[in-house]
């Protein structure tokens, strides 16, 4: 085949996200520590219990329950296949409605945007709401940086700001705290508390309140997320429980909103199937207390200056891998996260990236990479699971998490180049491959008898199934294989007895029939 | 029936007892069991630590053995083998496979059963004539609960038991930490898990818990062994396979 002087050999690639989408160690290591610590898991025990119980009631509540995820499923599927016209058809409508969109490659440029609009307002304060894409992209970080103070309002990602700390959960950012310690970081972090608040949640809500109602009459520009973006009309929607993000919405002069490109979804219509399906799945309740939506600007209501920051990072990337383009069908809504037996002993900060549990260790990879052969923190995530599918049952669009992780798993180890791991699968496939080999290796296996000693237990085994044996032993391999056992003697007359027996038996039935 | 047994490669080479009362249960009611000898393994360790190019001659073994007319039906006592015969054999074969090897796998996908869902399912049967007076709790395994959906179906066959006292197992769906290699590579996690699924398992003070699995089991015997806890595992077609005439020695067998 010829080629045309000037085109390249491979389509160009699009670039990797960048933010917070890598931690600074492996899954394992991160684990280790974060398993340690006792309260977190009670913590998360309790609070993800709490939650699993509550969606399960009023998702079984609705009849068709399975069809509004199919539903959701198709609609995303859809608006995945023709992503780039949706969204230009999204700009032109925001465009048409008095605002202004702007394009974002990655988490640097998004956040340049925004500064620069920001400054334009002449504030140095800005609230903020509702935002993992903000999260993503470091935006909190980028400002302080350049002199911008911004102030979370959501109650939970205010705890989390006043703590320095980062959120561990999609939808519950503060899981991690209980109210003892949440009163402590209002005593430490906001100005004028009362001294003698207490840990009952409704003062600690009241104390956050006073501090938040302030900055809320105060603070001229806001930023916000989006749950959603409706390419038909231009209307942008925000789905929360405390009507912080409602005052954020409403009261400034200026809303800058940085959204994912995946959250728009073709038509007005597509919002009744995502009202139901991410309040139940991710707070358990029927309808979540606050949907804001705004369309472009309207004179004297509301702010006078909107603008849309489209994030890519890493999405584009995403979108061209067929898991990548599955895993941007997910709508945050953090179900995977409360049924996920690995988040619920580990915590979200284990993972490392703004996108914690199942969905994240297929998302974050895909995002930003996972370069095996460069021992990526990222390439331990599809590793983090045990493939338990629980993930998948209570998605309510449907994204197979547990294929996906096998599919990574796949990638990786295609990535990786040789290791003692991929030598010892091929060598295992090898034997099996071949019954006499397997026969020998099982009488080799049979020997470990020897290591079980009288007790016939192994307690300790070498490395890398030390981590196994150090909470489990061994029963040592018994004497004799089944295939061995039924070419025996033994195994000849119990199967000839059984099948006499079964001979019995059906002549029986046909008696009874008869 | 004509039943290909699939041993698995755990359950022939540490767990044969369970491989035993599969097959005897299986004649007993009836049923022509063969057990193809140039059987090995699934596959399924690969397929999931990310290996699918590894398992390929596997995946083409199992259909050749199999694969046979004469065959009505594979039964294997595993849920996670069968989960992987029905549900990555394909994906394997799709991509590294050639037509016949797709055709083979797309053959015996169709007749692959783990044991609960072949009696209950294809042999419409709960009673099996099983005779157990002990007090037992069931774990379903996440393959066989999630992948198979074998729902209540193990539930049927054990409450037919005579003499059984069953007892349900407190947050039963959550996962035991298994995973295969996940136990392994991220031991600590699973480790846990494991400390809530025996927390859960001493609140029945059953003599025995049961599952489908015998991998899933292996680890949850070896988590009860090392805190020496009294009740110990059986897989269910142990469970299934004892009665009156030979009943399963409970206290022989716990070492």
């Amino acid at each position: 085949m010829s080629t045309f002087l000037g085109m390249p050999a491979a389509p160009p690639r699009s670039p990797y996200g960048t933010g917070n989408l890598r931690g600074d160690r492996k899954f394992p290591k991160a684990a280790h520590d974060e398993l340690r610590n006792e309260q977190l898991r009670r913590n998360l025990g309790r609070a993800t219990r709490t939650i699993r119980t509550k969606r399960l009631g009023v998702t079984g509540e609705l009849p068709d329950w399975e069809q509004l995820r199919d539903a959701g499923s198709a609609i995303k599927t859809d608006t995945m296949n023709r992503l780039p016209e949706l969204l230009e058809q999204l700009e032109q409508k925001v465009t048409e409605h008095g605002g202004t969109v702007h394009w974002a490659r990655d988490g640097a440029e998004a956040n340049e945007i925004v500064a620069r609009l920001i400054r334009a307002t002449g504030s140095s304060d800005v609230i903020k709401v509702k935002s993992m894409a903000t999260q993503e992209i470091g935006l909190n970080e980028h400002l302080e940086s350049i002199g911008i103070t911004p102030y979370e309002t959501d109650l939970a990602e205010l705890i989390v700001q006043l703590a320095d700390d980062k959120p561990s959960h999609i939808l519950v950012p503060a899981i991690h705290r209980n109210r003892d310690e949440i009163r402590q970081i209002f005593l430490d972090e906001i100005p004028g508390v009362d001294p003698d608040l207490d840990n009952v949640p409704a003062h600690l809500a009241a104390a956050a309140r006073v501090h938040l109602r302030e900055k809320f009459m105060t603070t001229k520009v806001a930023v916000s997320g989006a749950n959603f973006g409706i390419a038909e009309t231009g209307t942008l929607s925000v789905v929360e429980s405390e009507g912080n993000g409602r005052m954020c919405l409403t009261l400034p002069d200026t809303l800058i909103t940085v959204m994912g490109i995946e959250k728009v979804l073709p038509r007005y219509q597509d919002l009744e199937v995502f009202l139901q399906l991410l309040p139940r799945s991710s707070t358990g309740e029927r309808m979540n207390p606050y949907t804001s939506m705004w369309t472009g600007v309207t004179p004297g209501d509301g702010p006078q200056d909107f603008h849309l920051v489209l994030l890519d990072n890493g999405r584009t990337a995403a979108l061209a891998d067929t898991i990548g383009r599955e895993a941007l069908n997910c709508i945050r809504c953090s179900a995977c996260l409360n049924v996920c037996p690995v988040y619920e002993r580990t915590g979200g900060h284990a993972y490392g990236s703004t996108y914690p549990g199942p969905i994240g260790a297929v998302l974050t990879p895909q995002l930003a990479g996972m370069d095996a052969a460069k021992d990526d923190p990222n390439s331990s995530l599809p590793y983090a699971s045990s493939l338990c599918g629980a993930c998948f049952d209570a998605c309510p669009v449907k994204i197979d998490i547990p294929s996906m992780l096998v599919e990574l798993r796949h990638q990786h180890t295609e990535q990786s180049g040789t290791t003692a791991e991929k030598l010892a699968m091929k060598a295992a496939a090898g034997v099996m491959k071949r019954p006499k080999l397997f026969t020998a290796a099982q009488k080799g296996a049979a020997l470990g008898r020897i290591a079980g000693g009288p007790s016939g237990t192994i307690s300790h085994l070498p490395a890398p199934l030390s981590g196994w044996s150090d909470s489990r032993d061994t029963a040592a391999p018994p004497k004799q294989t089944f295939r061995a056992w039924l070419a025996s003697a033994e195994g000849a007359a119990t199967m000839s007895a059984a099948a006499e027996e079964g001979a019995r038996r059906t002549a029986d039935d046909h008696k009874e029939d008869r | 029936m004509r039943i290909g047994l699939f041993a698995t490669c755990l359950g022939d080479t540490l767990f044969p007892e369970a491989v035993k009362s599969t097959a005897v249960l299986l004649a007993r009611l009836g049923h022509d069991v063969v057990f193809p000898p140039d059987q090995t393994c699934c596959g399924q360790m690969h397929v999931n630590t990310g290996y699918q190019r590894e398992p390929v001659p596997l995946v083409r073994r199992f259909a050749e053995q199999f694969g046979d007319a004469s065959i009505d039906a594979v039964v294997m006592p595993s849920g996670s083998c069968a989960g992987c015969v029905r549900h990555q054999h394909e994906i394997v074969a799709e991509r590294y496979g050639d037509a016949s090897l797709r055709a083979g796998v797309a053959t015996v996908k169709a007749k692959t059963y783990e044991l609960s869902e072949f009696l209950v399912d294809v042999l419409g049967v709960s009673q099996v004539g099983a005779y157990f007076p002990h007090r037992v709790t069931y774990h379903p395994t996440c393959h066989s609960l999630r992948m198979l959906r074998v729902g209540d179906k193990p539930l049927k066959l054990l409450r037919a038991v005579e003499g059984i006292d069953l007892v349900e197992l407190p947050e039963a769906d959550s996962c035991c930490g298994f995973g295969g290699t996940f136990a392994v590579k991220n031991a600590e996690t699973s480790t846990a898990m494991l400390q809530d699924k025996m927390r859960n398992i001493a609140t029945t003070e059953a003599a025995v818990c049961t599952a489908g699995d015998s991998s899933c089991l292996m680890h949850i015997a070896g988590g009860l062994s090392r805190i020496r806890s009294g009740t110990r595992t059986l897989h269910l077609a142990q469970i299934l396979g004892s009665t009156r005439i030979a009943p399963y020695a409970l206290t022989e067998a716990a070492r």
